[in-house]
Order: structure tokens, then C-alpha cells, then sequence
């Protein structure tokens, strides 16, 4: 491969970018589509003190959860982390802080990061202090709305089926979920890949991440932990 | 609860799917709906993660694990069948194209308020898509016990737990009875064997109408 576009590199190579305190944005759905080498190599250099955004904390040993498991985590911008019983355990003690955005404002926040919009208006949540305190709220012909405001975040982490070397992607069935949206939304997004392929061999009509949200590909080493359902 | 009686619910709640229905299913006894619809009924099963046109679990051995439900447990896709991202499935929700959502509670209010994503200072999971499709989905129906594990109606006037929204639940179907939630209030339409109408009476903490 010629890696004309410099951004095929290795997943200890990205790991540089990673700082204690740093804010990382990952795509993934329960664990579904995260992905797994990036989040290996974050555990093993005991990167930590970290702001996670995002769906879900997966679980205690599954995609992200595995961070936040491991104690990493400070803080989570998340719609659920049911199914991590740590991430619970931790926000109960005081040691996570979680901020709770319902799932389609979630990724309508992430996708307004991604495409330059600083904020949108939902009635969604209306009905819950949880979600309503603290936000603005506009009112269009009559009716009320909460003013929620973008996501982003200075390193983006997805997972895709191919990339080709300029960065285009395409996703693997349910397992796009969060990650075209989350590819968007980063400063620097580093793609983790099952396969590279050169520029022309993906059809242009099938790619769902132009390439131009894409600074780092990094091939996968494929999923290392056991799914709940094993 | 007993399967048979966990099956008489879903079977209930799968006699309101109708041809060509979109439907959002939750975890627990609606993932159970599916079983009960005839086999030539076309419906689109949505699912928040991205996929319309949800199928049954695969075979053990078969299962792949890039196509999965919101549960994270594998799934299969139907004919006609698609993938997309979650704003696009949210979108799908939020403008309203979910015919039907089938979901569990904590508590139900009269008036079709709704609670189920938590209880304080004891178990905060938080609402996932609850709120979206409570909200925006053309008719909500709630699967759930008539009582809590003490024995409390689940059935009430007000709900004392957080709201995940108001006046957004058309149907209750519990192990003892179907309610129908009205402009007049809460209508008992059927009562399940072996309860009675004055059993139902006894375990709800709130008046209704017979029909």
C-alpha cells in the first residue's frame, strides 16, 4: 500500500495523541462497534482521568467499559450504563460523574458537532427535570423546546469495516450505529479498521464516511474480549 | 411470573400489530411479542441501534457479532431489511414513523404518565432511548407486573418515581388485566384468568372504568 495520504499508521503510533485528562469521543452501541485495539492499547498505557462522550459504558468487560472498569474515567456523557454495573457503583461513590443525554439527542448533539451547528432544539425530555433543568428553552409558533448544544471532541476513536487510504469508510451491518456520526464530530478521528484497501476500490456511492473526517487509520487487531451472548 | 403467563402478555400486546407496522420492541417480555404475530403479518421490527427490519435470533454458532439488537445480543435481518446510524434511527422515532413501542415500566400513572428509566438514590441506568420513543411513538403500549415485588400496584394515580414522560402510554397489558388509558380515564377492557374484576380493583392504586 502506498499511504499516499499519510494516515495509515499503527495503533501504538495514535496512542501518542492520548493525554491524561484528555476528552475522547468513541463510537459503538453496548460495545457493538467500538473499537477494540485503540481501547486495548488506552488499558495497557494506563491512560487515565479521562472524559468519555459517547452511547453507553458497554460493559465491565466490553468496548469502553473496559476503561471505565479499570478506573480511568472521570466523567461520562452517555445515555445509559445499565449494562456496566461498575460505571453504577463508581457514580454512586462520587468517583464518575455522569451527564445523562437521552439517545437521539445524544447523537443529534454529536451529529451538530460534526456539521458545524452549535446547538438544536428538541422537545424531547420536556416532560423530565433530569433532561430540562438548566437548558434553555425557545419557543416556536406556540410550543416549547429545549435548546440542547453540540458535542465534540478533540480525538474521535470508530470502527468500520474498510478504509480505503484516504480515509472513506464503510461500516459492518449494526455495528455503524454511533460511528459515522461520532467520525464527524472529532478534531483528530482515528479510524480502527478490518481492512485497508487503495483509493478506487471502494464504489463511491457505497461509502458512508467521506474520507475527509478521517485523519488516522489503524488496523485492527479484532475483538478480544467474550460478548455477553457467548 | 410464570412463562406461560410472560407468553399471554406478549401474545396480547402482538394482537395490536397490525400489517405494514413499524415496531420498536424493549428488552424483557416484549422481545418475546415477536413469537406470537402470524407468520405472513409483514411488519418492520426498528431497533435504536440502527436496523429496520429486525429478524429472529440466529442459530447458535451462526451469530455475528457486528449485527446485533440494543440489547447487544444478536439478531438476523429480514428481507427489505436496512442498517443505518442512530440519528437517522432516532430521526425515524422522533417524526413519528414507529407505529408501535412495546415497553416495560415502573410505574404507570392513570393519566398514561410514564416512569421507567429510574428509581433515586437506588438504581440509575439511565433513559437510553426511553424518552424518544415514549414520546413519539404513535401508540405506547407498556408490558409490565400489575405489582412491584412488595406487592405495590404499579398502576397509580401519580407516579412517585421521575417521569421519562407524560400522558404518552395507550395501553396497559399486566399479568392480571388490559387497561386502556382514555380521555375518560383508565378503561379495563380484559380481565386475565385466574384473577378476578375485584382482584384487579384490590391491586391497582387508582380508579378505572369497566368497559
Amino acid at each position: 500500500m502506498k499511504n499516499q495520504f499519510n494516515k495509515i499508521t499503527t495503533v501504538e503510533k495514535v496512542l501518542d495523541l492520548f493525554h491524561d485528562g484528555g476528552t475522547i469521543m468513541f463510537g459503538g452501541f453496548g460495545g457493538v462497534g467500538s473499537p477494540p485495539s485503540i481501547i486495548e492499547g488506552m488499558v495497557n498505557k494506563g491512560i487515565k482521568d479521562l472524559t468519555l462522550i459517547g452511547n453507553d459504558t458497554g460493559f465491565p468487560h466490553i468496548g469502553i467499559g473496559r476503561l471505565v472498569a479499570n478506573g480511568r474515567v472521570k466523567k461520562v456523557i452517555a445515555s445509559h450504563i445499565g449494562s456496566n454495573p461498575v460505571a453504577g457503583q463508581l457514580m454512586t461513590e462520587g468517583i464518575l460523574e455522569v451527564e445523562f443525554s437521552p439517545q437521539g439527542t445524544l447523537v443529534e448533539r454529536i451529529r451538530a458537532g460534526g456539521v458545524g451547528i452549535p446547538a438544536f432544539l428538541t422537545d424531547i425530555g420536556m416532560d423530565s427535570e433530569f433532561v430540562s433543568t438548566n437548558k434553555e428553552k425557545v419557543v416556536i409558533k406556540g410550543k416549547s423546546y429545549l435548546l440542547e448544544t453540540a458535542l465534540s471532541a478533540p480525538i474521535s476513536i470508530v470502527y468500520a469495516k474498510k478504509a480505503d487510504e484516504y480515509g472513506n469508510l464503510i461500516y459492518d451491518k449494526s455495528a455503524r450505529n454511533t460511528n459515522p456520526l461520532v467520525a464527524m464530530a472529532g478534531d483528530i478521528t482515528i479510524a480502527e479498521v478490518e481492512e485497508i484497501v487503495e483509493v478506487g476500490e471502494l464504489h463511491p456511492d457505497e461509502i458512508v464516511t467521506p474520507g475527509v473526517f478521517v485523519n488516522y487509520i489503524v488496523p485492527t487487531e479484532g475483538v478480544n474480549w467474550k460478548w455477553v451472548w457467548e | 411470573m410464570g412463562i406461560s403467563i410472560r407468553d399471554q402478555m406478549a401474545r396480547r400486546a402482538a394482537a395490536e400489530i397490525k400489517e405494514g407496522m413499524v415496531v420498536n420492541l424493549g428488552i424483557g417480555i416484549p422481545s418475546l411479542v415477536p413469537n406470537h404475530l402470524p407468520s405472513e403479518i409483514n411488519v418492520m421490527f426498528h431497533a435504536e441501534n440502527g436496523i429496520v427490519g429486525m429478524g429472529p435470533s440466529p442459530e447458535h454458532g451462526q451469530e455475528d457479532e457486528n449485527l446485533c439488537n440494543a440489547g447487544g445480543y444478536p439478531v438476523s435481518l429480514v428481507s427489505g431489511g436496512s442498517y443505518c446510524d442512530s440519528v437517522i434511527a432516532f430521526g425515524m422515532i422522533r417524526r413519528g414513523i414507529v407505529d408501535i413501542t412495546i415497553l416495560g415500566a415502573l410505574q404507570v400513572s392513570e393519566k398514561g404518565d410514564l416512569a421507567n428509566w429510574i428509581v433515586p438514590g437506588k438504581k440509575i441506568p439511565g433513559m437510553g432511548g426511553a424518552m424518544e420513543l415514549a414520546q413519539k411513538a404513535k401508540k405506547v403500549i407498556v408490558l409490565m407486573n400489575h405489582t412491584d415485588k412488595a406487592g405495590n400496584s404499579k398502576i397509580v394515580k401519580e407516579c412517585s418515581f421521575p417521569l421519562t414522560s407524560r400522558a404518552c402510554v395507550d395501553m396497559i397489558i399486566t399479568d392480571m388485566a388490559v387497561f386502556h388509558v382514555t380521555d375518560k380515564g383508565l378503561v379495563l377492557s380484559e380481565v386475565f384468568k385466574p384473577y378476578t374484576l375485584e382482584q384487579v380493583r384490590e391491586s391497582t392504586d387508582c380508579t378505572f372504568l369497566c368497559k
